[in-house]
């Protein structure tokens, strides 16, 4: 019994990201219990040693992602699953992963913060941490499913970037969709498509550029690879005081992912060429746009929706073009406005656009709350 | 034909990042020593976890050799997925008292815990010397130091007996005054499995020595040759005559099943298992 086998399964999203991760190739776990992202971590220590991988429970976040880091750099692929309060823990780590050039996966389940806040409910507070959370200059992959299945699809997903640009990449899901049971289809494992890291050939010794995403090599490997969360030339070699080192490593490393936004950005629309209103969402709060859309049609009104795949880096394009046709644009979410900002910032003015916001208690925002603000507006 | 022994058959062309009279060298000298006695000709069986602090710089980048400079603190988590993932390798951790029972205190219990198959090798200057010397977990009682300009109102930790107390399966303290120790030391850890911890008492004449009274790093190492004593002299003092003393030598030498062993066991079975 290896990875999943293909056919239709009804699984809890944990379940599905978990069994996901195995097909990608995620040979090591490293967590700690976290209400509600530990079913996570209780699957995949059930399942990795199923295929000859290692999943532990390490005495904090901090050490969860380092082990992962350290994996990382044995060969494997890995990850960790946290939520609010361990993903800030992380944040440092996940720093030093980009700066290191680390693929990894972090899966951060949304709940109610700040701080323990509500622990067993749905919230999408961590959006900009997702984005921010760490210091420096950096830029983020963040991945938003909205269902059991792209709990499944996003976490194989997560795992190609990760690898193809070396980079950490998140998968910011929320207690809903992480909690939820839904059907799930799984392909054939030989029409998935899997992305390993590149590795470098013998004798080369530039991990670190000039190439836009170097090789990189394992340890024991005889490539001698010096690893440093110091600035550092193509070499691995530590520069602390080079003002040129510097810019050419960051800029590097931001620009692996900002000049890749076309490919890593994925959303799905409806209707954008033709609304008068439209709606931006993610997530859980993006399961209502379906049935909002189409009442909000019935009610003699066109509606469309961009629906946020991927949260960063941002998917301007898709919302640049929604604001050339629609007047209006919703934006709901259970936070206290992130991606509206992020929304406001895109369409420049070209389009009004207007919160939908509701926080605490794990309660969603209805179709109905959305379809309000549509008519409102309308 | 036998090439006899030079630091730089191990070492990148690079120059060194530490103050004059610093212990490190000493820790260097005595590790790859050790690693030429027992017959490694280069270091292609290790990888190297190191934190933030001077000792860290020890191996990183200076080693000709994977290494993996991690954040401050956190060279033992990542030196855990390593040794998880390659348990072929020798996994071979350096990092200052204040990197692994400052800021990185739990993961050191933990691992010693665990018996992770790692050498810690702490090197306890008694000081955080890479910021300018302020108090650290080890720094002695009533010590002046930047952050205790009025002398240290708390008492140091005895690493060494906390990983023993943890489950280490190897735990050592020898100072710089003991380079022949040392050496033995590295050697006997690197021929055990499990946990093994190496605390070396270590001189920083910069950023803790001159303000506690010592001239220079030979007065300091000598202080530490004079005030040494054995783990039976050790038995017949008070704890406030033990407060002045560096009790030396090997506090614990173990076979406990190390965590490779544990894990790899439930993963051959599950495995097995998984496949019938």
């Amino acid at each position: 019994m290896g990875s999943v086998k293909h056919g239709v399964y009804f699984w809890q999203g944990s379940v599905a990201c978990a069994e996901a991760a195995i097909l990608a190739g995620c040979r090591f776990f490293a967590g700690y219990p976290i209400t509600p992202a530990t079913e996570i971590a209780e699957h995949l220590s059930k399942r990795l040693p199923q295929v000859g991988g290692v999943a532990i429970q390490m005495e904090d976040e901090i050490a969860s992602i380092g082990a992962v880091i350290g994996a990382s750099w044995a060969g494997a692929k890995a990850m960790t699953a946290t939520s609010g309060p361990g993903f800030s823990l992380m944040q440092e780590s996940i720093g030093y992963a980009f700066m290191t050039e680390t693929p990894c996966v972090i899966v951060d389940v949304q709940r109610v913060g700040p701080s323990t806040g509500q622990a067993t409910k749905c919230a999408q507070g961590d959006v900009m941490q997702s984005r921010w959370g760490t210091h420096g200059d950096y830029s983020a992959i963040v991945l938003s499913p909205n269902s059991v299945q792209e709990m499944f699809d996003l976490t194989i997903r997560a795992f190609n970037l990760a690898e193809k640009y070396r980079t950490p990449v998140v998968l910011l899901s929320d207690e809903v969709v992480a909690h939820m049971r839904e059907k799930v289809v799984v392909p054939p494992v030989e029409k998935v498509e899997i992305l390993s890291r590149r590795k470098p050939k013998l004798g080369e010794r530039a991990f670190f550029g000039p190439d836009e995403v170097p090789p990189m090599p394992s340890v024991g490997e005889g490539f001698n690879v010096a690893v440093t969360g110091s600035t550092h030339d193509e070499f691995g070699i530590r520069f602390t005081a080079d003002p040129l080192v510097h810019r050419r490593l960051v800029e590097r490393l931001n620009g692996k992912i900002q000049n890749h936004v076309n490919e890593i950005a994925d959303v799905e629309v409806y209707n954008i060429e033709n609304c008068r209103v439209g709606i931006v969402a993610y997530g859980c709060t993006s399961r209502a746009v379906y049935d909002v859309v189409e009442e909000a049609e019935a009610k003699g009104v066109s509606a469309g929706y961009v629906r946020l795949k991927t949260l960063w880096p941002f998917p301007e394009e898709a919302i640049r073009k929604l604001a050339e046709t629609a007047s209006k644009i919703i934006v709901p979410e259970m936070n206290l406005r992130q991606i509206f900002y992020e929304v406001e910032r895109t369409v420049g003015g070209m389009a009004k656009v207007v919160p939908v916001n509701k926080i605490g208690g794990g309660e969603l925002i209805t179709p109905e709350e959305i379809l309000g603000k549509i008519l409102e507006e309308a | 034909m036998t090439e006899a022994f030079s630091v730089k058959m191990y070492l990148r062309d690079l120059k060194l990042p530490f103050c004059p009279g610093c212990g490190a060298y000493t820790v260097m000298h005595a590790f790859l020593r050790a690693v030429y006695e027992l017959g490694h000709r280069d270091l292609s069986e290790f990888v190297f976890c190191s934190g933030i602090g001077c000792s860290s710089w020890i191996p990183s980048p200076y080693f000709m050799a994977d290494s993996i400079h991690t954040l401050h603190g956190r060279s033992i988590p990542v030196a855990t997925g390593v040794k998880l993932m390659r348990p072929d390798l020798n996994v071979v951790v350096f990092g200052g008292d204040g990197d692994i029972v400052g800021i990185g205190l739990s993961h050191f219990i933990h691992a010693a815990r665990r018996n992770l198959d790692v050498l810690v090798i702490m090197v306890n200057n008694m000081v955080y010397g890479m910021t300018g010397g302020q108090v650290a977990p080890t720094t002695p009682f009533k010590s002046k130091t930047t952050t205790t300009p009025y002398g240290s109102f708390e008492y140091p930790l005895d690493a060494v007996k906390l990983a023993v107390a943890a489950g280490a399966n190897y735990a050592a303290r020898w100072t710089t005054a003991h380079p022949n120790e040392l050496k033995e030391a590295v050697k006997k850890a690197l021929k055990l499995q499990g946990f093994r911890f190496i605390e070396v008492v270590s001189q920083c004449p910069t950023a803790f020595g001159r303000r506690v009274g010592f001239r220079n790093a030979g007065e300091m190492i000598r202080w530490f040759k004079e005030n040494s004593i054995t783990l039976e002299e050790a038995k017949k003092l008070s704890e406030e005559e033990l407060a002045e003393k560096i009790v030396a030598g090997e506090f614990v030498q173990r076979h406990r099943p190390t965590l490779t062993e544990t894990i790899y066991t439930v993963v051959k079975e599950a495995l097995r298992n998984a496949e019938n």
